[in-house]
């Protein structure tokens, strides 16, 4: 536990570098997937099969993979930056596939007169999916959004150790290699770090599921 | 509520006008890729140099690279394999263990089964590989990887099958007590079976997040496809195209088992000869596995 406390100052430093990684990346995640979710439901063939693409895609490759594209590939297509904003942008790619789905089987949730009653007032495709389907939707969706959040705060552990260089996980190749410190509790404060965000956000989940379910 | 419920069904003059609009996107699309494809061979990355190996026979490296690929990806599914096997197996046990404590016992199995889940599945492995030799437990470093696939998928398969026994009607739980079974003889004979054929699609995703987490071996230094490619590019120097490939793979793979997690859906969900079912309602996602575990969520 000395171990943990001695360098308290370089664990809060991680930790709040993961915070930010997984901040941007849940805003960046959960607006892409929405719009590739409305390119999914479109009347659009194109934008349709470009949305199923995507997901197929994304959904299928290992983060791992995406990570080295966004690492590799990026800079070769003349986009240059730092390896922090490529991580967050290959975490932001793989989880808009998973915040897709789950954005579209809260529209498939959403009762089928809601939709009728939409259309029979003369709203257009983008007004009754703006206005009447989608805000329905993303109430009934929040807890499967929730988990596939959880989920990516801990892949972002995986954009570590690709090397962000100053998350949570690489604290633990500073303290072991560099300062020659016992594995054994250096690691085990590294994976405090992150059941401090997934647990107690597990929890108010669960709580909130079951308002949700009171609801309906 | 189906997709077509979204908007009338569209009269001549719509349908040209979606027609056009389609060909509009179409083609901004295609020059997206157009753009892509430009870039990349500006930069020199289409070239034979950089291809070769992957695509053409007659390169001297491909057969060594798609041998070693294959062998590679071998280890890659040995380590899923095991990793599904002994995850199902501890799974079972804890969802049972968990349904069968006594209210007040069950934060035995729910705390470490809580800590396990929260734990980033990278960081378990990493734990593995790590912690284990210094306690003095050494073993090849599949079994590392299976280990830290293992604690956390044996939670997150446990919860299905949690979700399995708790979908089944309460009738059946009392129908076996009424008989007279025992409660491990009712989760046996009649719960577990019936449970299986409802968890059999969320199990099939969950094979799928294994495999696509078996690539994380490269932080263990465990030879698998990704370290592979990793090792390959330092003397093919096409980091690009061997990713690629390897990504296209793994996707084809990962699809090959959504779709018969969807047909397992199917066939398991269709109506049987002489059942009384309700008219299914149209989604539309056919085939939406019921419990998608965490593959829904991203691993």
């Amino acid at each position: 536990m000395d171990i943990i406390f001695d360098n308290i100052g370089l664990y809060r430093d991680g930790f709040i570098t993961t915070l930010q990684i997984c901040l941007y990346a849940a805003v960046g995640s959960l607006l892409l997937g929405t719009v590739i979710a409305t390119f999914r439901v479109s009347p659009l063939p194109p934008l349709r099969a470009a949305g199923t693409a995507w997901v197929t895609v994304f959904r299928n490759c290992p983060l791992t993979i995406v990570l080295f594209f966004c690492a590799f590939g990026l800079p070769e297509l003349g986009i240059k930056g730092a390896y922090f904003w490529f991580g967050i942008t290959g975490l932001v790619l793989y989880t808009s596939a998973f915040v897709c789905e789950a954005v579209r089987s809260g529209i498939n949730a959403v009762a089928p007169g809601q939709a009728e009653a939409a259309r029979a007032v003369g709203l257009t495709f983008t007004q009754s999916l703006r206005d009447v389907v989608l805000p329905q939707a993303l109430r009934s969706v929040v807890p499967p959004l929730g988990s596939v959040i959880i989920a990516m705060v801990k892949n972002s552990a995986i954009v570590g150790a690709f090397g962000v260089g100053g998350d949570l996980f690489s604290v633990q190749a500073r303290l072991t290699s560099a300062q020659g410190l016992s594995l054994i509790p250096v690691l085990l404060g590294v994976a405090l770090g992150y059941l401090i965000i997934t647990i107690p956000a597990g929890l108010a989940l669960g709580v909130i599921e079951r308002r949700v379910a009171v609801m309906r | 509520m189906s997709i077509a419920l979204l908007y009338d069904r569209p009269g001549p003059r719509t349908r040209r006008r979606i027609q056009a609009v389609s060909i509009i996107v179409g083609l901004v699309l295609a020059a997206l890729v157009v753009l892509v494809i430009l870039r990349l061979a500006a930069q020199g990355q289409l070239t034979e140099e950089k291809w070769g190996p992957v695509i053409n026979p007659a390169n001297p490296f491909f057969i060594a690279l798609w041998a070693n690929l294959g062998l590679a990806m071998l280890r890659n599914a040995e380590a899923a394999v095991l990793a599904m096997g002994f995850s199902l197996l501890l799974g079972a046990v804890l969802a049972v263990t968990r349904i069968s404590l006594p209210r007040w016992g069950r934060w035995s199995v729910v705390a470490p089964m809580e800590f396990f889940r929260g734990l980033p599945v990278v960081i378990a492995i990493f734990f593995a590989a790590r912690v284990l030799p210094e306690l003095g437990v050494s073993l090849p470093l599949l079994w590392y990887l299976v280990i830290g696939l293992t604690a956390y998928n044996s939670v997150i398969i446990a919860e299905i099958v949690r979700a399995g026994i708790a979908s089944l009607p309460r009738g059946q739980a009392e129908a076996a007590a009424a008989v007279g079974l025992t409660h491990g003889q009712a989760l046996r004979l009649i719960l577990v079976p019936q449970a299986v054929r409802v968890m059999l699609p969320a199990l099939i995703s969950q094979l799928v997040v294994i495999f696509k987490d078996t690539s994380l071996g490269f932080v263990i230094q465990y030879v698998e496809a990704v370290r592979f490619v990793g090792i390959a590019i330092q003397q093919l120097r096409n980091p690009l195209q061997l990713y690629l490939t390897i990504g296209v793979i793994f996707i084809l793979i990962n699809y090959g088992l959504s779709r018969l997690a969807v047909w397992a859906e199917w066939r398991l969900t269709r109506v049987r000869p002489g059942a009384v079912l309700p008219k299914a309602t149209t989604t539309l996602v056919p085939g939406e596995p019921t419990l998608t575990g965490t593959s829904a969520a991203g691993g």
